[in-house]
């Protein structure tokens, strides 16, 4: 089991999110974050003065997978999510040790497969 | 430094120009042979157009309540701009154009900056019906303007750059607006000649913003992501209801002035009619809107109950003047179910993110339409506009009437807005880049957020830490001066 963890920017998620619906995966978490990196801050001027941000907007993907599965995950997140441009964002694999389906206490690789029907899945 | 020079010539010769109203205006005030009518009468047309001026913050907050975080600090730029330009333009030579020229006239052209026009009854005919000093009279009639122009960029919301604002607001504030708004209100032919009925502007005030509207998001196109791949509109809400109700309740203050204030007259005691006809057409056009809203989608929405308020306040501009209360409630009640069906008619082809193309636009002709049908033909006499409506008289004459000015100016706006907006889209541009619309307007076009302290984190604001960690002294306390030391 991995843990694919991708920093993005805000629309990269949404054909990120629709492609992975249409693979089966409809599992994931994000969150709004706030980093930085190599792209550079913004200045802002509020009555004359100014203000510089060093740390820029995006949104953090995390989604657990099968082994099998993680190389599928990084393929569409790195599809999509890629201007060219500096503050694309960045993705990492990390490796989980358990997991549980919280409703039916189920444990193992089981309660993260892709689902086959996708459809029948989000309704 | 040839041009500098030309430059600075110009500068001083406006300055020298605008030295010479300040004489001309001593001449007309004289304070000792005032008859009381002049001051009753200025106080409440000056107090109106203060109500109406208040409009300004209602289309603000309504603005910003439905825009997205992003957008917000854009709109109050906006207002304060284009209020301040349209008072220059509407001071130099829309007062004129609109007002300035005998009945019956198609533009005017005595008055311009207010000065050297003589009698003011002969120079300004149709305000002739009012002894209101020429002052209050301009201050009235530039705050409609105002509104008009306001009406217009409720489609162009979160994509328009900026200079587009201050580019078209000259045009729309000198020529648009007077010239189409004196037909019909100003003395103009449809007025005099044709017989049209406007109290207060369905068409010529909200119909003309709405119009300048369409021609304005018809180039524009839709906000980034408002279709999806499969075509359908997807909602984008706004960012803030509260701010959104309170701007509606603004406006709806504001049209107490807006209506009530049109009889330029407190003295025979009209303009009481008239505000408790504009209180019943609101009041039925909030219920309409809101019962039509549940029939559809079983919720009570927040922003249909607003927008059915604005649309029967629109539709009741008009016949404000020409009809009965219990005509009143009809007219707001069916304005209140023309702005749903119109919302979400709209939604499926034009991206208006406030509902103006409904609420003004659809609601503005239903109003003036409605003059045809249900006025008062003692009350037609009264204002000596026209004829009594349909169910009054069986005649569809007064309703041909009202159509036939609603085409008129809405092809006379359309046409010359489509071509202004075509060539600022052609030199300028309308739109920011998909970048700058993904940022928000704030900060791409002004450089500083509505609302910093969402946008920026915490660690890069000045003066923010965490909340101390000591209790907070309880008031019973024996001891209120804590000894503890506070640690951020």
């Amino acid at each position: 089991m991995k843990k694919v963890e991708a920093y993005i920017r805000h629309e990269a998620f949404e054909p990120i999110r629709m492609e992975l619906l249409s693979l089966g995966f409809p599992s994931l978490s994000i969150s709004e974050v706030k980093g930085s990196g190599r792209q550079k801050g913004i200045t802002e001027r509020y009555r004359g003065a100014e203000l510089t941000n060093y740390l820029r907007p995006k949104v953090k993907l995390e989604c657990v997978v099968a082994d099998r599965d993680v190389q599928t995950i990084v393929d569409t997140v790195l599809k999509h999510a890629r201007t060219g441009a500096v503050g694309d964002g960045k993705v990492f694999v990390l490796p989980v040790e358990e997991s549980y389906r919280v409703r039916t206490g189920e444990a193992g690789e089981e309660v993260l497969q892709a689902h086959p029907d996708p459809a029948a899945a989000t309704t | 430094m040839r041009r500098t020079s030309i430059a600075r010539g110009l500068v001083l010769g406006t300055v020298a120009a605008l030295l010479v109203p300040a004489a001309a205006m001593a001449d007309t005030f004289d304070s000792s042979s005032l008859p009381d009518s002049v001051g009753i009468n200025s106080l409440w047309v000056v107090v109106a157009a203060c109500l109406v001026m208040f409009m300004q913050a209602g289309f603000a907050f309504l603005e910003i309540g439905f825009s997205r975080g992003k957008n917000a600090g854009t709109v109050v730029a906006k207002i304060l701009t284009n209020f301040s330009i349209a008072a220059v333009m509407y001071w130099a030579v829309g007062f004129a154009f609109a007002f300035g020229g005998s009945l019956g006239h198609v533009i005017g052209d005595t008055g311009f900056f207010l000065r050297d026009f003589g009698d003011p009854q002969k120079a300004f005919p149709i305000m002739g019906l009012s002894d209101a000093t020429i002052e209050a009279k301009w201050w009235f009639q530039f705050v409609f303007c105002a509104v008009s122009l306001a009406i217009v960029w409720g489609t162009t919301l979160e994509r328009i750059k900026f200079g587009v604002y201050i580019l078209y607001s000259i045009i729309f504030a000198a020529l648009i607006f007077p010239i189409a708004s004196g037909w019909v209100y100003g003395g103009g032919w449809l007025q005099v000649n044709v017989g049209m009925q406007d109290f207060a502007g369905s068409t010529a005030v909200h119909l003309i913003g709405a119009t300048g509207a369409l021609a304005a998001v018809l180039l524009l196109g839709a906000r980034k992501g408002k279709y999806g791949p499969d075509g359908k509109p997807r909602a984008i809400p706004g960012h803030n209801m509260p701010l959104f109700g309170l701007g509606v309740l603004i406006l709806w203050l504001g049209w107490f002035g807006f209506n009530p204030g049109s009889t330029l007259n407190a003295l025979d005691g009209r303009f009481t009619e008239v505000l408790l006809v504009t209180q019943m057409a609101a009041a039925a056009g909030v219920l309409g809107a809101i019962a039509t809203n549940y029939w559809k989608t079983k919720t009570i929405d927040i922003g249909m109950a607003g927008n059915g308020a604005i649309a029967a306040l629109v539709a009741i501009t008009a016949p404000s003047g020409y009809v009965e209360p219990w005509a009143a409630v009809i007219i707001g009640a069916v304005a209140g179910v023309i702005v749903v069906f119109g919302v979400y008619a709209i939604d499926k082809v034009l991206d208006d993110p406030v509902g103006a193309l409904s609420a003004h636009g659809l609601a503005g002709i239903w109003g003036t339409l409605a003059c045809g049908i249900f006025t008062d033909p003692k009350l037609a006499a009264y204002n000596a506009v026209g004829k009594g409506g349909l169910v009054y008289n069986g005649s569809f004459e007064q309703l041909g009437r009202q159509a036939l000015g609603v085409v008129t100016v809405f092809a006379f706006v359309f046409a010359v807005s489509y071509a202004t907006f075509w060539v600022i889209k052609r030199t300028y541009g309308l739109r920011v880049t998909e970048e700058e619309e993904d940022a928000g307007l704030d900060i791409s076009e002004h450089g500083m957020y509505g609302y910093p302290e969402q946008f920026i984190p915490t660690p890069e604001l000045v003066g923010y830490g965490a909340a101390p960690t000591a209790p907070v002294p309880s008031p019973v306390a024996s001891n209120p001066v804590s000894t503890q030391e506070v640690t951020a």
